[in-house]
């Protein structure tokens, strides 16, 4: 590990460290509370107590959920920790997202973001996160990403229910006269025993709001816990069985105008021309703009029905100019690998010293591999859309989307409003995977409401137009070096990362007035933090100039170098002839936490049993998002082509707080993972992707689904997410189960470029 | 032209090659069906006409002549349908973006077919799309509704 003065240096270079410039600032402006802002348009007979929670006299009980709910399922387990404190059943409350404010911030995401790894706890990497949590506040970015939301809302959430709790007891002691302290609370009700009379929360919370919330309340333990560690129905779900209109794509508005855009499929292209007279004669068709945004160049059809717009749109005749980026993708890899080659690579952990090691090395202890991913499109099930209405000096936008902070910080900067008279209507999402960060859907439906004369506009984007244009999930090249020792294991490794930065790109659409210099941690996540002991032991992240715009995706950074990493080392496991699951149990032999998952893994998948010839199994393990993941993924051949038959999934994140959905977490995480390593990619040709709807960018099926086990542990110590952590290790463990099958070694995604799956 | 949705008969002044999906969603304000792709590869607007699993995205409204069914008439006023129930009981959803269609397709799938084996719900639901990775459950809950169809 660096010395200490080396890190605290280093922490003002961090990726988002930029962002950290405001350490130094920002505490005295932290512990200044936010303004709770549902106190202002309160109804008569309502009354707030916190940001969290709203009670109404007729025992309306509302909990404010401000992260978006695009499948992960915060919106109840979020809500379940006010439940919990305040004493009242789910089924009691109703859960808003509520608007747009600095008070509902998301420290945990920046957080999780310092450049340390999980599993360490040292002083100094406390210190930073914490700081990384004062500057979060200071930024007041309220997002959903990085699997945050939990241990983000663990103690605000629980503390705004206690809190609330304590002085209704307060307002129901002054009405009884007796102490707060004989006082309970159940299901709504404060309770004094003794005389056996009881008030509801409705019947004290005017009176309550009036009480100045006591400054210290005790939480419960986790023994006294109804409703959190327990599975619960999803607050969701009748709404999403029966088709109600609660996605951004289901806006309806009186007056509503519909609309689509079509952007240069060639990032950072200009538009040289466009010819609209014969998409303006066809029927409902309003108008046709030009859109010369920082996000992206083209036109708008705005029209009185979405596919007339889009048919529309496929009338305009468009000139687009090239773009800056890569040609293809020899361009792109070309560019990757001579961004290493140029040198000037940044660590952010180093142990000993590979360099020295492999200098001595005999040539046969010397293990090297190379390795690519693809860029990637999110392609959420619900296509990009928003919908805006610019009217009488104030701008409305009702959008399915991950970060209203960033929709506050543009509507201003398109509008010329003042950031009051922006106002945000948060959605369901379907589905995000870190897409619906960005704000480019949200400036195009604000750059074309400014145009429709005070009606409100849905603009809805083609399947096309989403696939076909970033940000996307970065392409990475990893370059890897290994010296192995007598026993057959690693005495030095050394990874070159060279991917283009998420961070710099999203900080650069969001804020760019913001530097982004220095480097990035997301690069080299899951490479350089992962829990192996080897005596030398270094990554270097390198930021390619690649011009094409990177977002976060799924697990971000683990997402590529999960699958690098660990398919470098199941080489080395194989190379030193130990068993992968055995070579993974004695470099981490520090770690308990991660033994007692590999323990689990092998007992459940049989691992090490012979099993016949046609099926095969691979292991990979990642610690991501503050949660331990262990997979085994069994593959079939039938044919020729590969079965994704089963896979195991031990996870351990601490605690869990809803098992049902963590369950369902990492269910789905796998899931989006094994379609990506199979069959996902982002090429491009002639400057533009190559890829355009499901049919060239699919993802897998009920009949490609193989069968899951999943186990859940709870040594960790530290309360780790759910949305991500599945994702980066089942990449690696198919590649390594196809390794195993047949010895083929496939070191660049997707697999099946090189190999056939069952269709 | 008259589109007869849920068993209620709608008049429409619209080019009959406008497809289905859209016409239900932007005229109609029926907004059960979702949009996914505009080219019948993911299922999301799935709809049911002669009791067939329709992508409303691929089907021109002026060739429809029956009545057509949507998530949004599934459930009696005051129950749900039974394979709404069982994707209820087995938390099936997510994002649930996709599961209006999803459902539509398993309706479909067990009015035909009402014990259908692993395969049968593998060539009847693979042309749904989930970006969530919800099949295990989508597979467990049509079983469930099975079951209770046959009394199980």
């Amino acid at each position: 590990m660096a010395s200490i003065g080396k890190i605290a240096r280093r922490t003002f270079l961090v990726g988002a460290a930029a962002v950290a410039g405001g350490v130094a600032f920002g505490y005295y402006k932290y512990k200044q509370p936010y303004e709770n802002p549902l106190k202002k348009g309160l109804p008569e007979g309502e009354a707030t107590f916190n940001p969290y929670i709203k009670i109404a006299s007729d025992n309306r009980i509302t909990v404010i959920v401000p992260r978006a709910e695009m499948g992960q399922g915060a919106y109840t387990t979020l809500a379940a920790l006010v439940a919990e404190e305040l004493d009242v059943a789910l089924e009691q409350i109703a859960i808003e997202h509520g608007p747009a404010s600095p008070a509902y911030y998301n420290s945990a995401a920046l957080r999780e973001g310092a450049p340390f790894p999980a599993f360490d706890q040292s002083m100094v990497a406390e210190t930073v996160r914490d700081a990384m949590g004062v500057v979060g506040k200071f930024l007041a970015l309220q997002m959903t990403g990085g699997s945050s939301s939990l241990a983000d809302g663990f103690e605000k959430m629980r503390l705004a229910g206690a809190t609330a709790r304590e002085t209704l007891k307060a307002a129901a002691a002054q009405k009884l006269g007796v102490s707060a302290g004989s006082l309970k609370t159940e299901a709504g009700r404060v309770i004094d025993a003794k005389s056996g009379k009881s008030l509801t929360y409705g019947e004290l919370a005017l009176d309550a709001a009036r009480i100045d919330p006591p400054a210290d309340v005790t939480l419960k333990t986790r023994a006294q816990w109804k409703i959190l560690g327990k599975p619960q129905p999803r607050k969701d779900m009748p709404a999403k069985v029966t088709g109600q209109p609660i996605f951004g794509i289901d806006v309806q508005l009186p007056d509503m105008l519909y609309a689509t855009v079509r952007m240069n499929p060639q990032p950072g292209g200009a538009m040289k021309s466009f010819d609209a007279s014969e998409a303006l004669k066809m029927r409902g068709v309003k108008k046709v703009i030009a859109i010369d945004s920082l996000y992206g160049k083209g036109f708008a059809v705005i029209a009185d029905n979405t596919w007339r717009a889009f048919k529309a749109a496929d009338a305009v005749k468009v000139v687009w100019a090239d773009g800056p980026g890569h040609r293809d993708d020899a361009e792109a890899k070309k560019i990757l690998a001579s961004t290493i080659a140029a040198g000037g690579g940044f660590s952010l952990r180093s142990v000993g010293d590979p360099e020295k090691s492999f200098a001595d090395a005999p040539r046969e202890k010397l293990v090297e591999a190379e390795y690519y991913a693809p860029f990637l499109s999110h392609a959420t099930m619900e296509p990009l859309n928003a919908t805006a209405r610019l009217k009488d000096g104030v701008l409305d936008v009702w959008a399915p989307n991950q970060a209203p902070s960033v929709i506050k910080i543009i509507g201003p900067r398109l509008t010329g409003l003042d950031s009051d008279k922006v106002n945000v209507h948060t959605t369901f999402l379907g589905g995000g995977f870190g897409r619906r960060i960005e704000p480019d859907f949200t400036d195009y439906a604000i750059r074309i409401a400014m145009e429709t004369e005070g009606r409100p506009v849905k603009v809805t984007w083609t399947r096309e137009e989403d696939i076909s244009h970033g940000p996307y999930r970065p392409a990475a090249l990893g370059k890897y070096r290994a010296r192995l020792g007598n026993d057959g294991l690693p005495v030095a490794i050394h990874g070159s990362i060279a991917s283009p930065s998420v961070m710099a790109g999203m900080v650069g659409r969001i804020m760019p007035s913001l530097p982004t210099a220095g480097p990035d941690n997301l690069i080299i996540d899951g490479a350089y933090n992962q829990p192996y002991t080897i005596p030398n032991d270094r990554i270097d992240g390198y930021k390619a100039p690649l011009s094409t715009p990177v977002a976060s995706w799924r697990s971000v950074g683990y997402s590529f170098n999960s699958f690098m990493h660990e398919s470098f080392m199941d080489e080395l496991a194989h190379a030193g002839k130990i068993d992968p699951l055995e070579f993974r149990r004695k470099l981490m032999a520090e770690h308990p936490t991660a033994l007692a998952i590999l323990d689990r893994l092998q007992a459940l998948s049989g691992w090490g049993k012979p099993i016949d010839k046609t099926r095969a199994q691979g292991i990979a393990f990642t610690i991501s998002f503050g949660t331990w993941v262990g997979e085994v993924v069994q593959v079939k051949d039938e044919n020729g082509a590969i079965r994704v038959e089963k896979v195991w999934i031990v996870a351990d994140p601490g605690m869990v707080l809803d098992p049902l959905n963590f369950r369902a977490q990492m269910m789905s995480g796998a899931i989006y993972g094994l379609s990506a390593a199979i069959g996902q990619q982002i090429s491009f040709k002639g400057g533009a992707p190559e890829q355009s709807n499901f049919s060239d960018y699919d993802a897998m099926r009920m009949n490609q689904c193989p069968d899951i086990v999943i186990e859940i542990l709870e040594n960790s110590g530290h309360l780790g997410g759910a949305g991500e952590p599945a994702t980066p290790p089942v990449m690696p463990a198919l590649a390594n189960a196809i390794f195993a099958l047949n010895g083929k070694r496939i070191r660049s995604l997707p697999l099946k470029d090189e190999i056939s799956f069952i269709a | 032209m008259k589109l007869q949705v849920n068993g209620k008969v709608h008049e429409l002044d619209i080019e009959p090659d406008m497809p289905l999906l859209w016409a239900l969603r932007d005229e109609l304000n029926i907004k059960g069906p979702k949009f996914g792709c505009g080219a019948g590869l993911c299922g999301a607007c799935t709809v049911i006409i002669d009791g067939q699993a329709t992508r409303s995205c691929q089907t021109a409204v002026g060739d429809v002549k029956s009545n057509i069914r949507t998530i949004d008439g599934l459930a009696a006023p005051d129950a749900l349908h039974r394979v709404q129930q069982a994707w209820l009981d087995e938390q099936v959803v997510q994002c649930g973006y996709c599961q209006a269609g999803q459902i539509m397709s398993a309706v479909a799938l067990l009015e035909t077919n009402p014990t259908p084996s692993d395969k049968d719900i593998d060539d009847a639901m693979s042309g749904n799309l989930c970006r969530c990775g919800t099949y295990p459950r989508i597979r467990a809950a049509i079983k469930r509704a099975a079951g209770q169809q046959t009394g199980a």
